[in-house]
């Protein structure tokens, strides 16, 4: 608390969206010159209230007040104006400008009083990247740019534009760990030596802990907690955001792995350009078995999972599930083997944005006796009663089942394709990326599902990025580097700081233990 | 071959090019503000109507130019209100302007001249011809440079314009970013919106020149559906183009050649209804890219939303 001097006041702010209250009577102050953290889970109001400061809708109820001046009229600019910027989760960069080009963007320097100035354009940012001593060229094409170095031009859009209120907005969704430490040093500089103030959005508890000096906690729309950060830990946070004490999971396991229902012989394929992905991976799961695969992401899990889902050629080796050969089968006739599929990009591949949540949730079972007479008559009640069922079941948050899934936030999405795939009694389940961008009551609930399923019998194959997920959830674990398996470890023989070393590939050469597949 | 090789298929390939190019850089304008204007062949046909219309009772060319830059305007709005504004399919509201368009000239044909089919009248001023005798010495370029009309090298100039303002200055950034990238804009404090109607209206203007010059440049006369598809060719020219105007204007005069070289076939006992069907035939390849192009578009936007 270096100073008290407020930088932004909301007073008795609600947000009523079509039906949802988004936002409801937040009072909040945040000073001057702090990093001010703003966890909850999804759909708890966080963005909302932002997009409030940001202009980017107008409260339906209350005021906001930057510096102490109460904001009139709700829009970007007009925040921009006050000292407002914004870095929003999805950048808000046009692909094929240069980052200059992107920087300036409606303050574009002129000669001859109309042509664009590009050298001057460029100039101001050399001039901006070296007085933040945030990197990048200004000469780069965005589209050029990784998800990091594009955050950078975002907020250097931010400053360039004179704001020295920082909103961002789950900054590190997108980042790896390196690209993580670069931002919260970039921030720190920012804090300590431009004064600037920093709010940052998130539901990852360590960044709060790492970097803010206060936080408030927001729940179903409303503040719920508001505190200085060296006064809580982790636990104390995320038992304020779900509203109830949560112990970190050890989860029942039952029965013992029965017979085997997956077995991956040589898999070889190929990746998006061409290239060997997964060069000869061999496995087999028992069911009432998970296998965690844990690999850095790129090393051949993606492919993994989309060849025997049947979403991608085999270049070689075979898969056999409960027996069967699928090698060339479709989807829809490994699906019919009884193979549920969560795949890892819920808005590529999991869900339909444009149609409804119903139609989402019914994915698959369209043509069942109770949804659909014949092949062209749709019962629309009961779909909907089916789906409205899931909904409640699975705590999806929403405008409801006849929204269209585009609508939902990120993890009511992801829920959204559990329910769907859950709902199979499928032997076998495919899970990637379960809980990416979930909330914390959110992914508990889902890690649970999956142990459920695997408690009644079903064979698991469990990929994330997330380490603590796997070593959490699997059974046995196996690592992948450059499209092969590097070691096979059951649950608790190894330790997480030892198994970096397979996934980094550091000891392929080497033979550990008689468990190593290959 | 002689006798179809000659200086006259170069100036038919110019005279031909011109209303697709003047209609390419309308289509342009919207193709960067990420809207896809098939409603073209109806405004420039109906820009055609208004020009006869300003130029006979006006009784000057530049009556005719600001009646048919008025009536395209107005359907630029009209475009812009529908898509930008109410949301509607671009696809759809531009299959209603040239339904629309096709009525409303034949239906005012009837009405104010009394005619069906076509009119035209001595009174009725044609656009300018320049003709520079020192220029016209000069083998091959001297013939294909001097004797145009005016919009022909309006056309020129707007072609170099349009490449400035869309690459060279802010507004064309804006343009473009309204396209590419509309929530960036926005965020900038920028109104994609604004740049969209600005970009509809534009069109129509380039609509009206384009449709100008088929009826006082061309032509001294309106004739029923004299637009005859051309704003689809126009289309097509921009998705050749990939939306660069330079390279529009090659594609436009590319489609004028074909245009032009289908004519002298016929004097060659080439049979006309195959002749005639060659800028038409490109067309429809090109129009089948074009639907393909912007669903792929459509479905990265949602995703990236």
């Amino acid at each position: 608390m270096r100073e008290q001097q407020s930088a932004v006041r909301f007073t008795r702010v609600s947000m009523q969206f079509s039906g949802v209250l988004a936002n409801d009577n937040v009072t909040l102050d945040i000073h001057s010159g702090e990093v001010f953290a703003l966890v909850g889970e999804n759909g708890a109001g966080k963005s909302t209230l932002m997009n409030i400061l940001y202009g980017l809708h107008t409260p339906t109820a209350g005021d906001v007040y930057v510096r102490g001046k109460r904001v009139e009229r709700y829009s970007p600019a007009g925040a921009i104006t006050m000292g407002v910027g914004m870095v929003h989760q999805h950048f808000m960069l046009v692909p094929s400008f240069t980052v200059a080009q992107n920087i300036v963007l409606s303050r574009e320097p002129k000669r001859r009083g109309l042509l664009y100035d590009f050298k001057k354009a460029e100039e101001t940012v050399h001039a901006l990247v070296n007085e933040y001593g945030l990197s990048v060229d200004p000469g780069a094409r965005v589209s050029q740019l990784g998800l990091g170095l594009q955050q950078r031009v975002e907020i250097l859009k931010t400053l360039h534009r004179g704001a020295d209120i920082l909103i961002l907005d789950e900054p590190t969704a997108v980042l790896t760990p390196q690209e993580t430490d670069d931002l919260f040093a970039v921030i720190r500089r920012i804090v300590q030596e431009k004064g600037m103030t920093v709010i940052l959005i998130t539901h990852k508890l360590y960044e709060v802990m790492a970097l803010s000096d206060r936080v408030g906690v927001m729940r179903g729309g409303r503040l719920v907690g508001l505190e200085e950060t060296k006064n809580v830990n982790e636990r104390m946070l995320a038992s304020m955001m779900t509203g109830s004490e949560m112990p970190p999971g050890q989860f029942a396991r039952e029965g013992s792995a029965g017979d085997t229902a997956v077995e991956v012989l040589g898999l070889q394929t190929l990746n998006d350009r061409g290239l060997p992905a997964v060069k000869g991976v061999s496995f087999s799961i028992r069911r009432g078995e998970i296998l965690g695969v844990a690999g850095i992401e790129g090393n051949g899990q993606s492919e993994l999972v989309e060849a025997i889902a049947g979403l991608r050629p085999l270049r070689g080796g075979e898969v056999r599930i409960r027996g069967q050969r699928i090698n060339g089968l479709l989807p829809g006739e490994i699906r019919g083997l009884g193979l549920a599929h969560v795949p890892e990009d819920r808005r590529l591949t999991g869900a339909s944005l444009q149609a409804d949540v119903t139609d989402n949730l019914l994915a698959g079972r369209q043509r069942e006796k109770r949804f659909a007479v014949g092949r062209i008559h749709r019962k629309r009640g009961a779909a909907r009663q089916y789906a409205e069922k899931l909904f409640r079941a699975f705590d999806i948050r929403g405008a409801g089942v006849d929204a269209p899934a585009g609508s939902l936030s990120g993890g009511n999405l992801q829920k959204v394709v559990v329910a769907r795939e859950f709902s199979f009694d499928a032997p076998v389940f495919l899970i990637s990326q379960p809980t990416r961008g979930v909330d914390i009551g959110a992914a508990r609930s889902i890690h649970q599902s999956i142990v459920d399923k695997r408690n009644a019998g079903a064979a698991v194959l469990l990929v994330s990025a997330d380490l603590d997920e796997v070593f959490q959830l699997s059974d046995r674990i196996i690592t992948m580097y450059e499209g092969r398996i590097t070691g096979e470890f059951t649950a608790g023989s190894i330790e997480k700081a030892e198994i970096g070393y397979y996934m980094t590939g550091d000891r392929i050469a080497r033979h550990h233990s008689g468990e190593e597949a290959l | 071959m002689s006798d179809i090789f000659t200086i006259a298929l170069l100036q038919n390939t110019l005279r031909t090019a011109t209303p697709i190019i003047l209609a390419g850089l309308g289509v342009l304008m919207t193709d960067h503000v990420g809207i896809m204007n098939i409603g073209m062949d109806g405004m420039m046909l109906t820009g055609a109507f208004f020009a006869v219309v300003g130029s006979f009772y006006l009784g000057s060319w530049l009556g005719g130019i600001a009646a048919a830059l008025l009536a395209g305007v107005l359907l630029g709005l009209f475009f812009g209100v529908f898509v930008i504004k109410l949301g509607s399919d671009e696809f759809i509201i531009g299959v209603a302007l040239n339904i629309f368009a096709g009525g409303l000239t034949v239906y005012l044909l009837r009405t104010i001249f009394g005619v069906k089919g076509a009119f035209s009248d001595p009174a009725i001023v044609p656009l300018p011809r320049f003709v520079w005798p020192w220029l016209e010495g000069i083998p091959v370029i001297g013939p294909l440079l001097s004797g145009n009309t005016l919009l022909v090298y309006v056309s020129w100039a707007l072609v170099l314009v349009c490449w400035l303002v869309i690459y060279r200055t802010p507004l064309g950034f804006w343009l473009r970013a309204a396209g590419e990238h509309p929530l960036s804009l926005r965020s900038a404090g920028i109104s994609p919106e604004r740049m969209k109607y600005l970009a509809s209206l534009l069109c129509g203007v380039f609509a009206g020149l384009a449709g100008a010059h088929l009826s006082l440049g061309y032509l001294t006369m309106f004739t029923e559906n004299m637009s005859a598809a051309r704003g689809f060719i126009a289309v097509a020219c921009v998705i050749f183009g990939a939306g660069s105007p330079p390279r529009v204007f090659l594609a436009a005069l590319l489609f004028g050649f074909i245009d032009a070289l289908g004519l002298r076939l016929q004097s060659a006992n080439v049979n006309s209804n195959l002749t005639a069907m060659a800028p038409y035939l490109v067309t429809v390849v090109m129009m089948a890219v074009l639907v393909v192009r912007t669903e792929a578009r459509k479905k990265r936007q949602i995703q990236t939303r």
